[in-house]
C-alpha cells in the first residue's frame, strides 16, 4: 500500500511521540515534587521554614539553563551567638533537587554565597538558611528557562 | 591538575569582611547525559569544597550535579590575622585539588 505524504507524517510524528513518552515515567511531575520535599525535609528535619530574612538572587528569565548565577544573602549579625549555620539551594525540576549545601559560621562575617547552577526547566528555585538557634528561613523565586540544562533527558 | 583560580585580597584591615571567589576547572559531568549511541555518560563531578584559614575551617560546601561546569564558589570571611588560606576540592573518581593563598592583615 502506498502512503501519502500526509499519512507518513502522521505516522512518523506518532512514533516520535510514543518514543519520547516511553522514556519518562507518567507521573514525573509528582515524583520530582516528592523528591524536592524529601530533600528539604532531610535538611530541616521536619521543621517548617519561615519566609523572610533570606534573599535569593536569580535572574527571573534564564536564556541558558546550563550556567545560571545564583546568589544567596541572609540577614544576620553573624556573631558567635546569632549566625547562619548553613545555606542550602534546591531546584524544583532538576533530576535531583539539590544544588549546593554550604556551611558557614560566625567567622564568615557576612552570610552571602554565590555560585552558578544548572536549571533544567521552568520552575521554582528555593534557598534555605539554618540559623544558629535552629530555625529555618527560606526564599523562593519562580524562573523561566528558555534553553534547558539536561535537555536530552526529556523533561516535562 | 585542574586549573584553579582563587581571588583573595592581598592585604586587608583587621576585622574587615573579605570576599573570596574560587573557580575550579572541571566539566562537572552530571551522569544524566547520553552519548549519540544512547549510553549514559558516567557521573564525574566535584562533590566537596572547603576553605581553611590558618588551619581553621571557615567555609565548607557540598556540590551536586546541578552546579554548573567550572564551579564558581564565592563566600566571605573576616580577616582576623595574617596567614594562609587553604582551599581544597574533592570529587568523584578520587579527584582532589588544593590551592593556597596568603593574606597580610594590617
Amino acid at each position: 500500500m502506498k502512503k501519502t505524504r500526509r499519512q507518513f507524517l502522521i505516522l512518523a510524528c506518532g512514533a516520535l511521540a510514543t518514543g519520547a513518552h516511553a522514556q519518562l515515567p507518567p507521573n514525573i511531575a509528582a515524583l520530582r515534587r516528592a523528591a524536592l520535599e524529601a530533600a528539604v525535609r532531610k535538611v530541616t528535619g521536619g521543621a517548617e521554614p519561615r519566609r523572610g530574612r533570606v534573599k535569593l538572587d536569580v535572574p527571573p528569565l534564564i536564556d541558558n539553563g546550563n550556567s545560571v548565577p545564583i546568589a544567596v544573602t541572609v540577614e544576620s549579625p553573624m556573631t558567635a551567638g546569632d549566625h547562619v549555620r548553613a545555606i542550602h539551594v534546591f531546584t524544583e525540576k532538576n533530576p535531583q533537587p539539590n544544588v549546593i549545601n554550604a556551611w558557614l559560621g560566625p567567622r564568615a562575617g557576612r552570610a552571602a554565597i554565590a555560585t552558578r547552577a544548572r536549571i533544567a526547566d521552568t520552575g521554582t528555585v528555593i534557598a534555605l538558611a539554618q540559623m544558629s538557634d535552629g530555625s529555618f528561613w527560606s526564599d523562593h523565586v519562580d524562573v523561566v528557562v528558555t534553553l534547558s540544562a539536561c535537555l536530552e533527558d526529556g523533561l516535562i | 591538575m585542574a586549573r584553579l583560580i582563587v581571588h583573595v585580597p592581598a592585604t586587608a584591615k583587621r576585622g574587615e569582611v573579605i570576599e573570596i571567589r574560587t573557580l575550579a576547572g572541571h566539566s562537572m559531568e552530571t551522569g544524566f547525559r547520553r552519548t549519540q549511541l544512547g549510553e549514559l555518560v558516567p557521573r564525574d563531578i566535584l562533590t566537596g569544597f572547603s576553605c581553611r584559614y590558618n588551619g581553621v575551617e571557615v567555609f565548607r560546601a557540598d556540590l551536586h550535579p546541578a552546579v554548573a561546569a567550572n564551579p564558581l564558589i564565592s563566600f566571605s570571611t573576616v580577616a582576623t590575622e595574617s596567614g594562609t588560606l587553604e582551599f581544597a576540592w574533592s570529587g568523584d573518581n578520587g579527584f582532589t585539588a588544593s590551592h593556597t593563598a596568603t593574606i597580610t592583615v594590617v
